[in-house]
């Protein structure tokens, strides 16, 4: 019998067919090749979140080796000579043992951690920038839903993956979380007891946290990410108005090569920051915080940034205590107005928001171009109103540190916190409306005027002048003919029209020529287009 | 995806003629996807160019310091000495090579991703047509009676038995699922005789229902002269674990006043409103619950100076010689006082288990 030979330049060929054969892949492949993304660094806040996610899931992995969840009580009998002899908890220990007794250990430690950050950072910014350009009007109210959800889930996978060591921090953090859970009316003693097994602390709330932490968690992170990702996808990105853009098309360039590779290249520069983070920077020293005691507790214990601004209102919260004389006598303990009514407000309001908007604005059309801020002055007061609300009660999170750092009162900073949580947020949104309008008016002038050049000119009756550059067609006179706003940028300076070269220069110099874009959306367009060829 | 009903535009071309060349043919496919290509440009000008050249050798460069870097990674993690040991040892510097190296190494191999998409492949815009509109009447009525059909044919409405019969049938089987995954957890936090939430390890019934001493972390007993005047110390129940998290409501705090704050807490003690603190100083003793009743952190940061007890969680401030009342923060009820007395053989004991609730405040804390 004859060996037939394999032909080994046919073979992708003979692949490619045997795989369209089974799947019909060749016209949605082709799609997906072809699919086009519209481009803006704004829009890569995002990817961040996502890639830290993926960090922390394979960091994760390498944890769970080796951490024990488990409360026994055991002697220290590591490398760490400060802790010798101490009871701890297994968990407490088997964390040591994973920052001193495994190679590399305390490195994925940190870096677990610093991704967790990351992930949380990233997801505000994000947050924010899809609010403040109303990316989440309709169609992508559900989108952004979604998004908040994985905040929240975010703050919980966070919370339990801290507690976990079981250390002296981690301890507060749980016996605060068990007097919130106290705080709620008629159900609270039975559902603390039913968390944690009975009284606090028991035996069973490290592996209740950990099975919670590394898969009910991340699986519905995973999960919602997987549909936040789908509904990008499918209702296609949002794009910035702009020359050629309209609300049914996007524009930008197709996703491979050049917009994958892209995409490639930031989940690197992003796992080299946070490996960098992870060696250099040191996070959660578990080792000097000790097994957690309940008798003990260091000054300056706060939580991770993104469970500050809970802290932080609890701390702000007056003592205001609701007693109901009845039988008795019960009552309701001033922390369960920041901690469970703040937070679930928190929550519950940003996701309404999008119909609430929509109901003000009587706006039921899809939206597929983002809105300018300053466009939208009453929708970027609020967000500035809730961020600094935010700002303010993260800070008062550390106001402890604050006070210490800074020889303040340590009352007057909850005084400040607590005045300054009524009083700036309106600030904010009156101040910023103002920025807004202001800028918006700045538009319609240099539309309607034209853009100052710098240059002074003397009439004769000896008045002087500043010449105005034009944007469009001038009438008889050689007044300018006010053009309409597009949504977009007003250039605002000569440079922009091309009087001057832009100044970078270098390796960072950029591919995209300023005079390539058409100044306003009425000039150029699609009038005449040289054929195109492949740039090749 | 497929491209009639995409209402493609322009003219389409026989893919199969020979003449095409493969720019064509990905066109044509474009054209089927709606997408119109209205720039696509190298970014040199004439191949082979001395910037293009450059732009290949910078990436050629970040791809080789990327492997360097890895490579030293890979060096450092198997030889460095990692293992800890006490002191300032080479093995101080393990973490920030490891975090230094992979970083540099991964943020290399980023930038000569980033450098190539951005700068050696050509740039374009392209134009997508975006078909988000909904779907027509016509389909939005077939769906919508498909699916009342099926309402239909299961014929709930025409057979109101099978109505009540699965809201009978089905509902059991609800809860019997939930049951089982929810009733494990459930604990009675008032059972028994002494309720868990309601007494600590102070309590007799821990000590054969005699008086529990006061005792330091290791369980040695507690004289009065151990404390000396202004001082302060934690004391735990004397009771096997007593200094454990498993009784971890009990961390008392024993303050020994000085002759003047002392009369003053005597005072305000004995005037107490609802009696619970009267006689509950021994001499110039007292002792106070160290959990917090806000949150339940460990209210320890003694202020001398004030005669004020911190809690470094919130802020609460409670005022030692007046009931450990809060005087400033979220708290809004004092810290429990326990009844201090001194047992035959000179030790301090509890009379008893503290009269108020100890830890953070609950819906039905009497």
């Amino acid at each position: 019998m004859k060996r037939r030979k394999i032909d080994l330049a046919e073979a992708p060929k003979n692949f490619a067919k045997g795989v369209d054969d089974r799947f019909q892949a060749a016209t949605p492949l082709r799609g997906l090749l072809n699919k086009v993304f519209p481009d803006h660094w704004s829009f890569l806040l995002g990817e961040i979140a996502l890639f830290s996610f993926i960090v922390l899931l394979l960091s994760g992995v390498f944890l769970t080796l080796f951490f024990d969840p488990s409360m026994k009580e055991v002697p220290y009998d590591g490398s760490y000579l400060a802790l010798k002899g101490t009871m701890m908890s297994a968990a407490y220990e088997s964390s040591l043992n994973l920052s001193f007794e495994v190679r590399g250990g305390l490195f994925m430690r940190q870096m677990h951690h610093w991704a967790a950050l990351l992930f949380m950072a990233s997801i505000i910014v994000h947050m924010a920038r899809v609010f403040f350009t109303g990316a989440f009007r309709k169609p992508r109210e559900i989108n952004w839903v979604i998004g908040v959800l994985l905040f929240l889930l975010g703050f919980f996978a966070g919370f339990t993956g801290y507690s976990l060591p079981d250390d002296g921090l981690s301890g507060t953090g749980l016996r605060i979380a068990s007097a919130i859970m106290l705080t709620l009316p008629v159900i609270g003693t039975w559902l603390s007891a039913a968390i944690f097994g009975g009284e606090f602390p028991g035996e069973l709330i490290i592996g209740r946290f950990y099975i919670a932490h590394v898969l009910l968690i991340p699986g519905i992170l995973l999960g919602l990410i997987a549909a936040h990702l789908g509904i990008v996808f499918k209702q296609k990105h949002t794009q910035w108005p702009g020359p050629l853009r309209t609300n049914d098309n996007v524009v930008g360039e197709r996703m491979f090569p050049r917009y994958a590779m892209k995409q490639g290249g930031f989940f690197m520069a992003v796992f080299g920051v946070i490996a960098l983070m992870a060696g250099m920077f040191q996070i959660n020293p578990i080792w000097l915080f000790g097994p957690y005691r309940a008798a003990e507790v260091s000054s300056a214990s706060q939580p991770d940034f993104y469970v500050m601004f809970m802290d932080g209102l609890v701390r702000l919260t007056p003592n205001w205590q609701i007693y109901i004389p009845i039988g008795d006598g019960y009552s309701l303990p001033p922390m369960f107005w920041p901690a469970v009514v703040g937070l679930g407000a928190l929550f519950t309001l940003p996701m309404a928001y999008p119909w609430l908007e929509a109901r003000k604005l009587k706006d039921k059309r899809s939206h597929h171009l983002l809105e300018r801020p300053r466009d939208n002055p009453e929708r970027v007061g609020i967000g500035m109103m809730a961020l600094t609300f935010f700002i303010i009660a993260t800070l008062s999170g550390a106001n402890d540190v604050i006070a210490d750092k800074f020889h303040i009162s340590l009352n007057a900073m909850t005084w400040a916190g607590r005045i300054g949580l009524v009083i700036l947020p309106p600030l904010a949104y009156y101040i910023s409306v103002r920025i807004c309008l202001g800028l918006q008016q700045h538009d319609r002038q240099v539309l309607a005027h034209g853009v100052e050049t710098g240059i002074i000119r003397r009439l004769p009756n000896g008045k002087f002048e500043e010449v105005h550059q034009p944007l469009g067609p001038v009438d008889d006179h050689g007044h300018p003919i006010p053009l309409e706003y597009a949504g977009w940028v007003v250039p605002k300076k000569m440079n922009r029209l091309g009087a001057l070269a832009p100044a970078i220069k270098g390796f960072f110099y950029p591919v995209e020529k300023p005079a390539e874009i058409p100044v306003s959306p009425a000039v150029g367009g699609s009038a005449k287009r040289e054929e195109i060829k492949s740039g090749r | 995806m497929t491209a009639v009903h995409h209402g493609e535009t322009g003219t389409p071309v026989d893919v199969k003629d020979p003449h095409l060349t493969r720019f064509d043919i990905v066109k044509e496919g474009l054209r089927r996807d709606d997408i119109e290509i209205v720039t696509y440009e190298s970014n040199f000008h004439g191949q082979n160019s001395k910037a293009e050249r450059r732009v290949v050798r910078n990436i050629s460069l970040l791809l080789l310091l990327s492997g360097l870097f890895t490579a030293a990674f890979l060096v450092f993690y198997i030889v460095w000495p990692w293992e800890f040991e006490l002191g300032h040892t080479l093995s101080d510097y393990y973490t920030p090579i490891l975090g230094i190296t992979l970083g540099l190494g991964l943020l290399s191999l980023g930038f000569a991703i980033l450098a190539w998409a951005k700068k050696l492949l050509p740039h374009e815009l392209s134009i997508q047509q975006r078909h988000g509109d909904p779907s027509s009447d016509e389909e939005r009525l077939i769906t919508g009676q498909t699916m009342m059909f099926v309402a239909d044919e299961m014929g709930v409405a025409r057979r109101p038995l099978l109505k009540g019969a699965i809201a009978i049938g089905a509902a059991p089987l609800g809860l019997a699922v939930a049951a089982p995954l929810v009733g494990g957890l459930i604990e009675d936090p008032h059972k028994g005789e002494h309720p868990m939430m309601y007494t600590t390890g102070f309590h007799p019934s821990h000590n054969g229902d005699k008086p529990v001493r006061l005792t330091r972390e290791d369980g040695s007993p507690i004289r009065p002269e151990d404390v000396s005047a202004g001082g302060q110390m934690t004391v735990y129940p004397g009771i096997p674990h007593g200094a454990t998290n498993h009784y971890a409501d009990s961390p008392t705090l024993l303050i020994h006043l000085r002759a003047d704050d002392a009369a003053e807490t005597r005072k305000n003690a004995e005037a107490d409103k609802n009696g619970r603190n009267v006689g509950s100083m021994w001499g110039n003793y007292v002792a106070y619950s160290k959990i917090c009743t806000h949150a339940g952190c460990p209210a320890s940061l003694y202020e001398q100076q004030t005669n004020r007890l911190l809690c470094p969680c919130h802020q609460s401030q409670f005022l030692i010689t007046d009931n450990a009342q809060p005087v400033f923060g979220p708290a809004t009820r004092r810290l429990p006082m326990l009844p201090l007395t001194v047992d035959e053989e000179g030790f301090f004991v509890a009379a008893e288990d503290f009269r108020d609730v100890v830890g953070p405040d609950f819906w039905e804390r009497p």
